[in-house]
């Protein structure tokens, strides 16, 4: 025996062994633990891993109803994955230059293989990723779930909606087609429309912040290679990265907060978790728990959640694989149904008839149909500085979670719903009979429509509509429900008119059958 | 005795803190502004804004022609030629010729025979376009220039 002989071991021999165990050795320093199967080890898992540990260890039991969230935010999520993985996909053949862009996605479709369909994903989820934030706003308005302390966290969120809708636009011109083309002129000009004031009151001389905005995102006074290689730059680089920065703060700020906004714990029935398993919870003990609370076994706590909580693992992450599972499925379905369109090349010369930007954008279109900077540059602005100030103007102490459940609270939305759907369709019906300032007057000044018009209009209307439930009522939150119901019922009509009955020089047409020849 | 307190000198540590936190401002602020700089290039980029048209006898009398490179209409009358601009004083569509004067395909702007608006959202007029004759006795036509509405070029 020579090994018991010698007290230290050769080194080849230690080599030997350290070779051996080098794979166990290096799973030991990744993970530090072996692979949990008590909730105690689960939960040690979540709070040691850099991923995991973005869910606290244990999560309200409310958390996990599905009318809750209604899954919207890790839906969105799940879309920017999808999004990310397809986008460096479709970087492998794209190449951003106005002789070559038009092509390489003629070769991704023709040519690539699962190129079509990774490039439908890829326009299917963006579409999705639009539509599940503003449900996920949505969601969080009507449950008040942005009041205190959440009121940062809001402002976070709409900025990740603006940036959602700003990868939109900026991925809209890439394909260089002729939507691309004429939708990317009418954007920069709408940029550029701050001019419409400046002209008016003539200080653009001195005093030109629109040619500046326009500036700035073409590089030149015309869509072309400058445009296309801007809006890569910012579609596949600038915005990703402040996007993905901004998740992160967002986020972190949801648990930093409290978790998801709930309302007091009311000891009840028990609940059955998605794992199967059934659970009741102990009223809450006066006392803080460390991770030694967790522990499964003859505590008095044995098989019953502590303050109505229950384990990240496995039950929050089963509900988020199933949101993602759920997102990626949807997606691939309306990915093999619908192709991504693609036009023809861009032409300078011709514009699209009807030239019309993506649908989340026709309700602003509408509104620039009317007057090019109110529509898309101050109506824009004053809704969203709105927005921002619901959680600092509605202050109204409120634990949040709750869907509005009282009669009053519901005839309210149901009210201002009906209110702006009035309104938007009786002014729209207006307009498209009878014209407006302009076809009455063509001597106008423009400052006055500019000031005065349909869209304008709207807004003083849902603005004053909002002050006075909330002078009735004597809430704010009541006026900060009518005020966003307003906007959501409008944005809603303007969007569906302009997608549906708009045709060709933006006139009105009951379908599509009624367009004429052009 | 006076009840001011003395100054107190500024502690060392402090005086330097602060200025190095000055210092990485500035230093900061500098460079944004020179960053800001880089997107607006000197020259821009694109085509001269001086088209060729043809020849004065090349426009037949009473004729109009739609000139894609430059994106305008020309017209010759008796009292010479002029160009309309075709981009819609709106949101940069081109117009087509419509029986009453212009019309944009996009928002529903209409200008009258002389590019005034009738209708729609554009805020101005389509402009009128200066002509020039170059050495070549080529018509010359600068679409970023603007002229009086009703003036011609005499040929």
């Amino acid at each position: 025996m020579v090994a018991s002989i010698e007290n230290t071991p050769s080194a080849l021999k230690t080599f030997a062994e350290n070779l051996k165990r080098a794979p166990i050795r290096l799973r030991e320093s990744v993970f530090r633990h072996d692979w949990p199967d008590t909730d105690r080890t689960r939960s040690q898992a979540v709070f040691a891993n850099f991923f995991l540990h973005l869910h606290s260890t244990r999560i309200h039991e409310r958390t996990l109803r599905f009318w809750s969230t209604c899954g919207m935010g890790v839906g969105a999520l799940a879309n920017f994955v999808l999004l990310t993985v397809t986008g460096i996909l479709l970087m492998v053949y794209y190449k951003p230059s106005t002789d070559l862009a038009y092509q390489s996605i003629k070769d991704i479709t023709f040519i690539v293989p699962t190129g079509q369909f990774i490039r439908n994903i890829h326009r299917w989820s963006a579409h999705m990723m639009v539509v599940f934030v503003l449900l996920h706003m949505v969601r969080v308005f009507y449950t008040s779930a942005y009041k205190s302390p959440r009121e940062f966290n809001w402002l976070v969120g709409m900025a990740l909606l603006v940036l959602t809708l700003g990868l939109s636009f900026t991925g809209y011109l890439l394909p260089w087609d002729q939507l691309a083309y004429w939708a990317i002129t009418i954007g920069s000009n709408i940029a550029q429309s701050p001019r419409e004031v400046t002209d008016a009151i003539g200080v653009t001389r001195f005093f030109d912040p629109g040619g500046l905005q326009k500036r700035i995102l073409l590089g030149a006074d015309t869509v072309g290679q400058e445009a296309v290689t801007r809006f890569y730059l910012l579609h596949v680089m600038v915005l990703p990265l402040f996007m993905i920065g901004l998740i992160g703060v967002h986020f972190w700020r949801v648990r930093k907060d409290g978790g998801l906004a709930r309302p007091a714990d009311e000891p009840g029935t028990p609940v059955r978790l998605l794992t199967g398993q059934t659970v009741s919870f102990a009223p809450a003990p006066e006392k803080t728990y460390g991770l030694m609370a967790l522990v499964r076994g003859k505590t008095p706590q044995v098989d019953r959640g502590p303050e109505h909580t229950i384990t990240a693992w496995p039950n929050a992450f089963y509900a988020e694989m199933a949101v993602l599972m759920a997102t990626c499925t949807i997606c691939l379905v309306l990915a093999l149904i619908a192709d991504a369109p693609l036009k023809e090349i861009a032409n300078p010369g011709v514009p699209e008839n009807p030239a019309k930007a993506p649908w989340y954008f026709l309700g602003l279109q509408e509104l620039v149909s009317y007057s090019a900077f109110m529509g898309g540059i101050g109506i824009p602005t004053l809704v969203l500085l709105g927005l921002g100030l619901i959680p600092f103007l509605d202050s109204e102490a409120d634990t949040g979670g709750l869907w509005p459940t009282s009669l009053t609270h519901r005839l309210l939305i149901a009210g201002s719903a009906f209110f702006s759907a009035f309104v938007v369709i009786a002014l729209l019906a207006f307009t498209i009979r009878f014209g407006w300032l302009r076809s009455w007057f063509p001597h106008i000044p423009q400052l006055i429509i500019i000031v005065l018009n349909p869209g304008t209009l709207l807004v003083a209307l849902f603005a004053e509509f909002s002050l006075c439930i909330m002078n009735r009522y004597n809430s704010t939150r009541a006026g900060a429900v009518a005020l966003f119901t307003c906007f959501i019922v409008a944005f809603v009509i303007l969007t569906y008119v302009a997608t549906v009955h708009r045709g060709p020089n933006w006139s009105f047409y009951w379908s599509r059958s009624q367009w004429p020849i052009h | 005795m006076s009840s001011l307190r003395k100054p107190q000198p500024v502690p060392r540590r402090d005086f330097l803190g602060a200025a190095a936190l000055m210092t990485c401002g500035a230093t900061l602020g500098l460079a944004t502004v020179g960053m800001a700089r880089l997107p607006f290039p000197a020259v821009i980029a694109g085509e001269s804004s001086k088209i060729k048209i043809g020849r004065p006898d090349d426009i037949a009398m009473g004729e109009e022609r739609w000139v894609p490179s430059a994106r305008a209409f020309v017209f010759r009358d008796k009292d010479g030629v002029h160009a309309i601009s075709g981009v819609c004083t709106h949101l940069g569509c081109i117009v087509s010729r419509a029986p009453t004067g212009f019309a944009c395909p996009c928002h529903g702007s209409r200008f009258g025979p002389q590019g005034e608006v009738t209708k729609g959202p554009a805020p101005s007029a389509l402009p009128w376009l200066e002509i020039s004759l170059a050495p070549d006795g080529q018509l010359v036509v600068d679409v970023e220039s603007r002229t009086a509405t009703g003036s011609r070029f005499r040929v």
